[in-house]
C-alpha cells in the first residue's frame, strides 16, 4: 500500500510546477508570442537606452538640413528644425512605455477591487455600482479623458496615468466580477464564511488567487489599448509637448506638414503601431494560454 | 436458400466485436495506454454492461467505439466492428454515414446533450432529416418516436424547449433520438447517473422494453452495479484499462473469480449492513497513474492475494468456467481474497433520555420566485440526540438540503427555530458566535468545489483552526497534526495543494476541516457521491470512526439508500419539503412504512437481483409551488385509497414507538398491504 501512494504521489508533487512551466512553453512555442515579444522588447531598451541606439541625440542635434527625405545617412529624413527623424523615432517611446504601464496597473487594480467588491456583495452594492460604472462606460473614452484633463487643468504625466487608470477600471472590473460570481458560487467560499470569516478575508484571500488568471489576461489586453490611448491624448495636446521626442507629439507638431514631408509623420506613426500590435500580439498569446 | 448464403444466416453478424484494442492519450509528448489490449463482444439483441472506477477507460472505450476520441487520443492497434462492419479503417463519409447510421450514444447529462435553444421537436426531427427523411415526414415520425418514449403528450413536449422538461423527460427525449436510426449499436453512458431513483428506476424499465423489442445491441456504461446487474445480459470488468473479468452478469456478481471484482463488491453497503454491526471493506492503494508500465498484472500493487509471480507476469484471461474469464493466477481463491484489517469499533449507544443536541421546530422556508411562493420546507420538525445519525432522505426538490441549510443558518427559516443544546440559535449564521458556528459544521459533496484549489492543505486548515477553535501559532501546528493523523493523511500532504490530491483525500481534507473545531453536529451533503464505490466505503468507515471518538452527531444526506441506511441510526423521508416518515433506520427500511418509502426502496436496483418488485410511480414530482391538495403524494400515490387523500392532509402520527408517519392508512393495514407485494401501477397522468 505505501508503495502504491509513493507512486502515485511522485508525479502530481510537481504538477502544479508541471503546469506553470508548461504554460511558458506554450507561450514560447508560438512565434506570434515572440515576434510580438522581441518588438516590445527592442521599444523597451530604447526608452532605457536611448543613447546607445540613437545615431544622434533627438533634441539637440538640429545641424543637419531642414526636411530631408529619407536617404542613406537619415534613413527616416529630417524634420524641419534640422534634426534626424531616426534618432527622434528611437527616443521617443520612453514616455509612452512610463504611462501606458502605470496607467494599466492602475486602472487594473482599481479593476480587480471592483470586481470583486461588486460580484462578491452583490446586492444593492452590486446594482449601485455597476449602474454607475454603465454609466462610465457609455461614455466615448477620448472624449472623457480630455474633460477629465481640462478639468483639472494641469497636463502632468500624473494627470494622464490617473485618467486611464480610472476610465479602465470600470472596463477591468466587468471581466474580473463575471469570474468573481462564478467563483464565488463555489462551496469553499461558503466553508470560509461559515467558519466567521469577514468578505474582505475572502474576497482577498480566498477568491483573488482564483481569479488572477482574468486580471493578468486583462492587464495585457488593456495595456494595448493605454498605449493607444496615451499616444491619442499627447497627440491632442496633453501630455508631453515638443521638443520632446515622443512619437504622438512628433505627429501632433508636423502632421499638418504630411504633404510632402510625409515621413515625419509616417515613421513616429508606425512606430506607435509596432508597439501596439506587438503588446496585443502577446497578449493574444497570453489570453489563449490562461484560458485553456 | 443456396448453400452460399446458409453459413452467414446460421451466425448472425455481431453487433459490436472489439479485439486487442489498444488505445493511447498523448500527454506531454508521451503516448500513455488508456486501454490495454481490450476484447469483447455483443450479439444482436443482446445488452453489455462495461463497469469499473473512474479513470479505468470505460467512457474511452465507448468513444474509441463510436471514433469520437480527442485529438490526442488514438488507436494504436486493435480492430472494432460494428454489425460485421470495421470501423476503424472509415474516414470522411463512410465515418459519417456510421454516425449517421449504424451507432448511437446517450450521456450522462441529457441537459448538455441537448440545444437550449431549439425545440424538442425540430431537435427530434433532425435525427430523421439526416437520414434523409423529408420535413414533414420527419415530424410525423418525431412524435412518434416520442411516444415510444412514454411520453405521455408529444405533441406539446414537441413544442418546448428542453430547460422546460424535467430530466427524465430530457433523457426520454434524447433516447428517442438516438432510436430513431434504428443503430445496430447503442452506447449508454451513465444514462441514470443524474437521475433521481424513481425516475432512474423508469429510465431504465424504458430501455429494457426497447431494447427487447427492436433488438438493439447496448453497450451499457455505469459505475453502478446494480444498474448493470438489472441491464445486461453480459458484464465485463475494467481496471487500468485492463478487461480483468468477463461473464454473465449472475455468474460474476455472484461469484466474482478476479480480487478486483471481488473488493469492489464487498465496498458496497448493502443486505442491511450497518455501521454498528460491521466495517465495510475498502480496497487500499490507488489506481496506477494514466499510463504507467505495469510489469505483472495491473492489480498487484493492490491485491493482497498477490504474489512474485503476479508482480513480473501478466495473467492470462482465460475461462474459469463456460464464458466466465478472469484475468488472475489465482482466481481460484478470488473469493477468499484476505479482508483489509480493520478494527472493528464500539459505537457508543445514542442517550435518548438525555437532551437532545439539536431541536427544530415547525421549519418552513418559503422562497419567492418570479412572483411565486415555492414552500421548499413545510413544517418540519425533530430532534437529534449527541453521536446519532439522521439520515435524510428523498428526490430533488424534497427539501433535504433546503433543511440542511436553514440548519447552518445559510438560509433563514420563514418560520420556526433551531435550537442547540437547548439555546435557540439566531437564524442566520452571521449573527452565530464563534462557539455556535464551530458546533454546526458541513462536508459537502464536491471535494473540488469545496477546497480552495489556490490554497495548501496547512493553509486550509490551519486557518479553520485558528477561526473555528480560536488557536493560533505553535499549538494550531501541533493540532493540525493531530487532525490530519485522525482523518489518515500523511503529513506530507499538507504541502500540497487540492489539486494534487486524488477525490478520496480531497473528501478527507473537506472532513477535517469540519472537524477543525470539534463540532458537535456535522452536516454531510452526499459526500460520497462524487467518489467512487472503494473510496466511498473508506469515507463511511472515518466518518463511523470519528462519531466513535468524539460523538458527534450527523445529519446525512444521501440518494443512495444503502450508504444511508449504512451510517444512519434514524432516518428521515422528505416528500416536497414534508416529512413522510421518521423513524430508526431499519424500521424504516424493512416496513411496514410510508407508500413513498416503499416506492423509492424498490426503485433501487439492487447487486443481488430480484428483490422487491418495482412499484411504479405516476408522472413526475408536482411543483413544490402548487403542491397537490390533501396529501401531497397523493397524485403519485400507488396506494391511494379515495376522496380522502385529496382533501385532507394526513398528520404525522406516531404509528409505532419512534416510528413516525404521514398517511391515511393505518400501520397494519400498510403491513398487509405491503406482505402482498406491489400495487398495480396506476395509469400515467397526462403531462
Amino acid at each position: 500500500m505505501s508503495t502504491a501512494e509513493v507512486t502515485t504521489a511522485a508525479p502530481t508533487r510537481s504538477e502544479a510546477r508541471i503546469a506553470r512551466s508548461e504554460r511558458i512553453r506554450l507561450l514560447l512555442r508560438s512565434p506570434t508570442v515572440i515576434v510580438g515579444a522581441i518588438v516590445v522588447a527592442f521599444w523597451v531598451f530604447c526608452a532605457l537606452f536611448p543613447g546607445l541606439v540613437a545615431p544622434h541625440d533627438p533634441i539637440f542635434d538640429n545641424q543637419f538640413p531642414t526636411g530631408l527625405s529619407p536617404e542613406w545617412s537619415h534613413p527616416f529624413g529630417t524634420d524641419t528644425n534640422g534634426r534626424d527623424v531616426f534618432s527622434r523615432v528611437l527616443a521617443g517611446s520612453r514616455n509612452i512605455l512610463l504611462i501606458a504601464p502605470a496607467a494599466t496597473l492602475l486602472g487594473t487594480v482599481l479593476g480587480t477591487i471592483l470586481g470583486l467588491i461588486t460580484g462578491y456583495l452583490r446586492g444593492v452594492v452590486d446594482d449601485v455600482m455597476s449602474r454607475f460604472i454603465d454609466a462610465v462606460m457609455s461614455l466615448p473614452l477620448i472624449v472623457t479623458a480630455i474633460l477629465i484633463v481640462t478639468a483639472v487643468g494641469k497636463s502632468g504625466n500624473w494627470v494622464v496615468i490617473l485618467v486611464i487608470g480610472l476610465i479602465f477600471a470600470p472596463v477591468v472590473s466587468r471581466t474580473v466580477r463575471a469570474a468573481v460570481l462564478q467563483e464565488a458560487e463555489l462551496d469553499y467560499v461558503q466553508a470560509a464564511r461559515l467558519r466567521g470569516e469577514r468578505a474582505p478575508y475572502i474576497m482577498a484571500s480566498e477568491i483573488l488567487p482564483n481569479v488572477m488568471s482574468p486580471v493578468v489576461v486583462e492587464f495585457t489586453v488593456r495595456l494595448g489599448y493605454a498605449i493607444f490611448t496615451v499616444a491619442s491624448l499627447t497627440f491632442i495636446g496633453f501630455g508631453v509637448q515638443p521638443p520632446s521626442p515622443d512619437w504622438a507629439a512628433q505627429i501632433n507638431q508636423y502632421w499638418t506638414f504630411v504633404d510632402p514631408y510625409w515621413w515625419m509623420t509616417f515613421f513616429p506613426a508606425l512606430a506607435i503601431a509596432s508597439l501596439v500590435v506587438a503588446v496585443n500580439l502577446v497578449a493574444d498569446g497570453i489570453r489563449e494560454v490562461y484560458e485553456r | 436458400m443456396t448453400d452460399a448464403t446458409a453459413p452467414e444466416t446460421a451466425t448472425p453478424p455481431l453487433a459490436l466485436e472489439v479485439a486487442d484494442l489498444e488505445l493511447v492519450y498523448k500527454v506531454r509528448g508521451v503516448d500513455r495506454p488508456v486501454l490495454r489490449g481490450v476484447s469483447f463482444s455483443i450479439e444482436r439483441g443482446h445488452s453489455y454492461g462495461l463497469v469499473g472506477e473512474s479513470g479505468c477507460g470505460k467512457s474511452t472505450a465507448a468513444l474509441g467505439i463510436v471514433r469520437y476520441l480527442p485529438r490526442n487520443g488514438r488507436i494504436t492497434t486493435g480492430r472494432v466492428s460494428v454489425a460485421g462492419k470495421d470501423v476503424l479503417s472509415l474516414g470522411g463519409s463512410g465515418l459519417r454515414d456510421y454516425h449517421a447510421r449504424t451507432v448511437s450514444m446517450v450521456y450522462q447529462n441529457p441537459g448538455s446533450a441537448l440545444n437550449p435553444g431549439m425545440r424538442v421537436g425540430a431537435q427530434v426531427a433532425e435525427a430523421f432529416t439526416v437520414l434523409g427523411v423529408h420535413r414533414k415526414e420527419a415530424r410525423e415520425r418525431s412524435q412518434d418516436a416520442l411516444a415510444r418514449v412514454q411520453i405521455a403528450d408529444p405533441s406539446s413536449v414537441m413544442d418546448r424547449y428542453p430547460h422546460q422538461l424535467s430530466g427524465g423527460m430530457q433523457q426520454r427525449v434524447v433516447i428517442a433520438m438516438a432510436l430513431a436510426k434504428d443503430p445496430a449499436l447503442l452506447i449508454l453512458d451513465e444514462p441514470t447517473t443524474g437521475l433521481d431513483a424513481t425516475v432512474e428506476a423508469e429510465v431504465l424499465d424504458l430501455v429494457a422494453n426497447l431494447q427487447a423489442e427492436l433488438q438493439t445491441a447496448v453497450l451499457f456504461i455505469s459505475h453502478n452495479l446494480g444498474v448493470i446487474a438489472k441491464m445486461c445480459n453480459r458484464v465485463g470488468v475494467l481496471y487500468a484499462g485492463r478487461l480483468v473479468e468477463e461473464g454473465p452478469v449472475e455468474t460474476v456478481l455472484q461469484d466474482a473469480r478476479h480480487p478486483y471484482t471481488v473488493g469492489l463488491l464487498r465496498c458496497i453497503p448493502r443486505g442491511g449492513v450497518r455501521k454498528d454491526r460491521g466495517r465495510l471493506d475498502t480496497i487500499p492503494g490507488f489506481l496506477p497513474s494514466l499510463g504507467a508500465t505495469i510489469a505483472g498484472c495491473v492489480f498487484a500493487d493492490r491485491c493482497a492475494l498477490a504474489d512474485d509471480r503476479c508482480r513480473t507476469e501478466e495473467p492470462p484471461i482465460e475461462a474459469v468456467a463456460g464464458d466466465h474469464l478472469a484475468r488472475c493466477f489465482h482466481h481460484e481463491r478470488a473469493q477468499e481474497l484476505p479482508r483489509e484489517q480493520v478494527a472493528n469499533i464500539a459505537l457508543p449507544a445514542v442517550q435518548r433520555e438525555a437532551p437532545p443536541l439539536l431541536r427544530f421546530d415547525d421549519l418552513g422556508k418559503v422562497f419567492h420566485q418570479h412572483g411565486v411562493d415555492i414552500h421548499a420546507l413545510v413544517g418540519v420538525s425533530t430532534a437529534l440526540w449527541p453521536g446519532e445519525t439522521l439520515g435524510l432522505v428523498g428526490e430533488s426538490g424534497s427539501g433535504k438540503t433546503t433543511l440542511a441549510r436553514t440548519l447552518l443558518g445559510i438560509i433563514g427559516p420563514t418560520s420556526g427555530s433551531v435550537e442547540l443544546e437547548g439555546r435557540v440559535l439566531a437564524p442566520r449564521f452571521q449573527k452565530r458566535s464563534r462557539d455556535d458556528l464551530r458546533s454546526i459544521q458541513i462536508v459537502f459533496q464536491n471535494p473540488d468545489s469545496a477546497l480552495n484549489r489556490r490554497h495548501s492543505v496547512q493553509r486550509i486548515l490551519l486557518r479553520s483552526m485558528r477561526k473555528l477553535a480560536g488557536i493560533g501559532g505553535s499549538e494550531a501546528q501541533a493540532r493540525v497534526s493531530a487532525l490530519t493523523e485522525r482523518v489518515r493523511i500523511s503529513e506530507r500532504t499538507l504541502t500540497q495543494k487540492p489539486v494534487q490530491l486524488s477525490g478520496g483525500l480531497k473528501q478527507r481534507v473537506a472532513i477535517a476541516r469540519a472537524f477543525a473545531g470539534d463540532p458537535k453536529l456535522v452536516v454531510c451533503d452526499e459526500p460520497t457521491s462524487a467518489l467512487d464505490v472503494s473510496v466511498q466505503a473508506a469515507i463511511l468507515n472515518l466518518l463511523v470512526e470519528l462519531q466513535a471518538e468524539q460523538g458527534v452527531s450527523y445529519i446525512f444526506i444521501s440518494h443512495d439508500l444503502g450508504v444511508v441506511r449504512y451510517i444512519s441510526d434514524r432516518i428521515a423521508v422528505l416528500y416536497l419539503g414534508r416529512l413522510m416518515e421518521l423513524g430508526p433506520a431499519d424500521v424504516v427500511f424493512d416496513g411496514p412504512h410510508h407508500p413513498y418509502t416503499e416506492a423509492l426502496l424498490s426503485a433501487v436496483p439492487t447487486i443481488d437481483g430480484g428483490g422487491r418488485e418495482r412499484i411504479r410511480l405516476a408522472g413526475d414530482i408536482p411543483s413544490a409551488a402548487e403542491p397537490p391538495s390533501g396529501c401531497v403524494f397523493q397524485t403519485r400515490c400507488p396506494r391511494k385509497i379515495g376522496a380522502v387523500c385529496e382533501t385532507t392532509e394526513p398528520p404525522l402520527v406516531e404509528v409505532e414507538e419512534g416510528h413516525l408517519m404521514r398517511c391515511h392508512i393505518p400501520l397494519e393495514e400498510l403491513r398487509a398491504l405491503q406482505a402482498k407485494g406491489a400495487p398495480p401501477a396506476r395509469e400515467t397522468v397526462a403531462q
